[in-house]
């Protein structure tokens, strides 16, 4: 613990946000930093929510502890709803609450020994919890010891040299990607499956961000030949139906995936899951249920579509002023370039002089310095006004 | 991992209770196994929650990421109704979504350089978790143990409390009153000496509260009664048993801000990290449950479905009485601890199974300290207790 560098990045920006506010009370602060889900959920999820709620105080429609992986019903339909066709079913789906936990669940399944490699920038979550669970070294020169970071730049198309990398046992990758918001072509994940079939390493594939890819980019790493073998996907509800606090996702671990001899990981990340875990919320997987619903789909595509048309807004605003900017197409993440500055100071010019939340791209890492991540989250007025001061701002 | 021994205690009692329904196909299983709660939930907490889930979808009711400690006004509202008069205030209490979800986050905060000491018998999860996070040493099948813990023998004979003379130090005590499986609810004497023993060796205790609720006499129901558990206790509790919440998912962990490392780091601030880190956040509408739960009405109608579960144990402990089988526990705890002597507890659970048709737990999967006892759980329906009731009179009579 004691190598951890300061807070969390999120909460240390929610922080700086609130020092701003009581400094200037009178200040009306648009949030774009931290990719919080402003939309309401739509009724077909939340009326299940309160049916399955109500029924709790029933003799029939009460129930207990549910199973560690997931109800049968929702497994089942995150299988046949996201993977079909590719070869995974219900038994490979183990329902969470939250990417964020699993991440840290398939941290105590790796265990202390491993290296891992993230992209550089990426979600800090894979590289703090690391650090907890004693994977790493020292922190030094904005790096852990022991982490191989994976630079992903406007140079490279954001995927990373895998030739200049040195064997990780686990390779955290996230496309959509978060921040930088690019998603990751068929070549570019076969690379990288067959780079982890060479290496024996595990993928950890981040998708929480695949319905919103605009093109055929893949929305999983199981449409790549051979990545069941290799990888494990997560994914979870909340940039899709909005479920930041009702709290549920999924994660995915094929039976195919081995470790070196030849035991099921599967088999240890559920003995995992059993001892460190007790099951979503009965209600957030109700809500779930419902998510998967054509009604259901047909209203997370509609939410979905309105904060990509608010990255779009967001885009076309800073392409305006003469920015680089990245990301976008296929996720709601705008990624601008502010080069040969420092983006801690970056992020502090944007509060102050127009009170707009963002987050300093190096709080995702090295790569990320003289970037700054706009999150597409808000409501329509708060996005478009928020333009409105980037353009005066920087004309 | 490959040392977690194969068959996690329920799993295992699941798949024997699976093979008996295929062997027997119109028998009437009695579940007093797992401790699953049945009664329903009472509307006035589930009517909050229904409320709160339909309000996410308008623009006033919506909520994202809520913060990862819990929400605030349900951190001050355990920290009033559960400490009252303890100095606990809001900000030392994290929301969770459950006991065995913040188990899992101690032991990721205590890391794999801990010696931890459990009570023998105990709630199997303590000891899972520290063989996963690497604290153990290999398991000893003659002796049901496993190297590098330290097993503090509570039964009969010491009053169910450990003779602290006995054993060595170890960084962590975890310490579960009332007890699950033996029902014991320490006493304020023990309790003191608990704190003494932490205090003098420099260990922290992980106090599970999470039956305190089914306390009828003055044991206390939460460690922070004894004057210095502060400096030395964490405290973990659940709304599972409390409030039927075993789907819903909610509980929480009590951090005290004067609780420190021996360098003089405030362990609180280190729990903060790993709760922002590896979590976000229990259920925005099972934490709306939590505060129903709480409320005037909610905490009387949680009392009556907790007096139900009083009264099945009451007649579950009066069953095995009766028959003239020692019985503890199920006086502050619904689960009552019955005594075999000379038999293996695996012997006695399948016997039950075979001749009565009724699920329990045997005490050998609680730690060594269990063998020869088996768990009688009062969590089912009252004419479910009553038949088994009937069936136990039936076959020991």
């Amino acid at each position: 613990m004691g190598k951890l560098q300061a807070g969390y990045l999120f909460p240390e920006i929610a922080r700086r946000r609130a020092a701003h506010l009581s400094k200037n009370p009178d200040a009306q602060v648009i949030s774009l930093g931290i990719g919080d889900t402003t939309e309401p959920i739509p009724d077909v999820i939340t009326n299940a929510m309160a049916e399955r709620a109500r029924a709790l105080s029933t003799v029939e429609g009460y129930s207990g502890y549910g199973a560690e992986q997931g109800e049968k019903k929702l497994r089942s339909a995150i299988a046949s709803t996201y993977y079909k066709g590719l070869g995974i079913d219900e038994s490979d789906i183990f329902v969470s609450d939250g990417a964020k936990c699993d991440i840290s669940r398939l941290q105590v399944l790796f265990g202390s020994g491993v290296k891992i490699a993230v992209q550089d920038p990426s979600y800090p979550a894979y590289v703090d919890s690391s650090v907890i669970m004693g994977q790493t070294g020292l922190y030094d020169n904005q790096r852990y010891a022991s982490i191989e970071y994976m630079r992903c730049d406007p140079q490279n198309g954001f995927f990373p040299d895998l030739s200049l990398i040195s064997n990780a046992d686990v390779i955290f990758f996230c496309s959509p990607n978060n921040p930088t918001g690019s998603a990751a072509s068929r070549e570019q994940l076969t690379q990288l499956v067959q780079y982890a079939k060479k290496t024996g390493s595990i993928i950890v594939y981040d998708s929480a961000y695949a319905m919103y890819i605009s093109d055929d980019s893949p929305k999983s790493i199981y449409e790549i030949d051979g990545a069941r073998e290799v990888a494990i996907e997560i994914s979870s509800f909340s940039k899709y139906a909005g479920f930041t606090g009702v709290r549920l996702g999924w994660t995915v671990v094929p039976k195919e995936l081995l470790f070196s001899d030849g035991f099921p990981v599967a088999k240890d990340f559920n003995r995992i899951v059993c001892t460190c875990f007790n099951g979503a919320s009965n209600i957030a997987q109700a809500g779930g249920l419902a998510c998967l619903s054509p009604e259901g789909l047909k209203a997370m595509q509609s939410t979905i579509n309105f904060y990509k048309e608010n990255t779009q807004i967001i885009m076309d605003t800073f392409t305006k002023l003469g920015f680089n900017v990245y990301g976008g197409k296929n996720a709601p993440y705008v990624w601008v370039h502010f080069p040969g500055r420092s983006s801690w100071d970056v992020f502090a010019e944007i509060l102050e002089k127009a009170n707009v939340v963002t987050t300093p791209g190096s709080g995702f890492g090295p790569g990320g310095e003289g970037f700054v991540r706009v999150s597409a989250f808000g409501h329509r007025e708060n996005v478009l006004e928020a333009s409105r001061r980037m353009s005066q701002l920087y004309k | 991992m490959e040392k977690l021994r194969n068959g996690f205690l329920f799993p295992e009692i699941g798949k024997r209770q699976v093979a008996h329904m295929v062997k027997y196909p119109n028998a009437e299983v009695i579940s007093l196994g797992v401790g699953n709660t049945t009664e329903p939930i009472p509307s006035v907490v589930t009517k909050a929650m229904a409320e709160y889930a339909l309000a996410l979808s308008t623009h006033e009711g919506y909520r994202g990421y809520g913060a990862e400690q819990g929400d605030k006004r349900l951190r001050e509202t355990i920290a009033e109704k559960m400490y009252a008069n303890m100095g606990i205030n809001g900000s030392e209490v994290f929301i969770s979504d459950g006991a065995q979800c913040d188990i899992a986050r101690l032991q990721m905060l205590f890391g794999s350089n801990m010696t931890i000491a459990v009570q023998d018998p105990t709630f199997p999860g303590y000891v899972d978790m520290g063989i996963i996070m690497g604290q153990t040493g290999e398991y000893d099948d003659k002796l049901n143990k496993y190297k590098g813990i330290e097993y503090l023998r509570c039964e009969p004979r010491n009053n169910f409390f450990p003779d602290f003379s006995k054993v060595p130090r170890t960084d962590i005590i975890f310490f579960c009153s009332p007890n699950n499986p033996t029902g014991q609810a320490a006493s304020r004497e023990q309790l003191k000496e608990l704190v003494e023993v932490a205090k003098l060796n420099g260990s922290i205790i992980v106090y599970d509260s999470a039956y305190s609720s089914y306390i009828c006499d003055d044991s206390p129901r939460s460690i922070y009664e004894i004057p210095g558990a502060k400096e030395v206790a964490i405290e973990i509790s659940s709304f599972s048993k409390f409030a039927g919440f075993t789907g819903v998912r909610l509980g929480w962990a009590v951090v005290p801000a004067e609780l420190s490392y021996s360098g003089g780091f405030p362990v609180l601030r280190d729990f903060d990290r790993i709760v922002c880190t590896s979590f976000n956040g229990a259920s925005c509408i099972s934490q709306i449950g939590g505060l129903a739960c709480l409320s005037d009405e909610g905490f009387k109608a949680i009392k009556d479905v907790i007096g139900v579960y009083r009264e099945n144990a009451k007649i579950i402990v009066d069953t095995f009485a009766s028959l003239g089988k020692e019985v503890y526990g199920g006086v502050n705890s619904p689960y009552a601890w019955v005594h075999f002597p000379g038999r293996k507890s695996w012997d006695v659970f399948t016997e039950i199974l075979e001749e009565t048709h009724i699920i329990t737990v045997p005490g050998c999967g609680f730690g060594p300290g269990g063998e020869g006892f088996v768990r009688v759980g009062a969590f089912n329906r009252r004419e479910c207790i009553l038949e088994a009731s009937r069936r136990f009179r039936s076959y020991f009579g």
